[in-house]
């Protein structure tokens, strides 16, 4: 029998997954990658705990705004890479260094 | 094992390895191939949770609209005669260290708590009660996220905007 616990554990696993990418990446792109990965184990979590817990369908309700917010956020996100690329001609963020002092 | 407990795993499997294809791949196009997978992977989880609106959405918006876009964003943000589009790692082990230990804490604390279970939802379809419920009790948030993303992409479109030289 599939519980709670299941779905929570992958999840987990799904979240580290994505910290480790946006931890340990160079490359901007592959970085909103990994976030890509946290949101979506945050979303399993919610679809999770509204399937198992009292029964009713705000967890999913949730997860819908969860994936708009992400469609918004890789959208402003790609649009900033963009603008460093043409800046600094590099995808980098390690180069993204124009504000230090 | 009961067919549920199969698909379970097949789906789970197919998630968390591809996810790990996506940290730890060195191409920048293997890593966008593999969230595809990852996806696909969630979807077919959501579908088993009885989330069939919300798999259907996954598919749309996260395969159709954010994929592509990343790799709008690899391609643009590389020469287009390099083929090497390798993605650099920095600090993998300390990373590595972080993320397992956080993997750990996360899995001791689920496995350990005792969930409160309630009456849970059997397997029905969602749409029209989750389309009742955006046009009733949460209008407000809706109306407020199809601001956001009008914002949002208009946001994206200036700041992408060349400006004229002047």
């Amino acid at each position: 029998m599939i519980a709670l616990q299941h779905y929570l554990v992958v999840s987990a696993a799904l979240f580290s997954l994505g910290m480790l990418g946006i931890l340990t990446r160079r490359n901007a792109v592959n970085v909103l990658m990994g976030v890509e990965l946290v949101l979506n184990s945050a979303n399993l979590n919610l679809v999770a705990f509204s399937r198992f817990g009292p029964g009713n369908l705000q967890g999913q309700l949730f997860a819908v705004f969860v994936i708009v917010i992400a469609a918004a956020e890789v959208a402003v996100a790609l649009a900033i890479v963009l603008t460093l690329y043409r800046l600094r001609r590099t995808p980098n963020l390690d180069d993204a260094d124009i504000l230090r002092g | 094992m009961s067919a549920e407990a199969v698909i379970f795993y097949v789906f789970a499997a197919i998630t968390v390895l591809s996810g790990a294809v996506v940290v730890l791949a060195r191409s920048l196009i293997y890593s966008a191939f593999a969230l595809l997978f990852t996806f696909f992977g969630v979807a077919g989880l959501y579908v088993l949770l009885g989330a069939d609106f919300l798999a259907a959405t996954q598919l749309l918006i996260y395969v159709g609209g954010i994929l592509v876009l990343l790799l709008f964003g690899v391609m643009l943000t590389h020469k287009l005669y390099d083929l090497d589009l390798r993605s650099e790692v920095t600090q993998f082990l300390p990373g590595l260290i972080v993320a397992a230990g956080l993997f750990a804490i996360l899995t001791a604390t689920v496995v350990r708590t005792h969930w409160a279970g309630g009456a849970g939802r059997p397997p029905a379809a969602t749409t029209a009660e989750i389309g009742r419920l955006f046009m009733s009790q949460y209008l407000l948030p809706f109306e407020a996220a199809s601001i956001l993303l009008l914002v949002a992409l208009m946001g994206a479109a200036m700041i992408v905007r060349r400006k004229k030289e002047a």
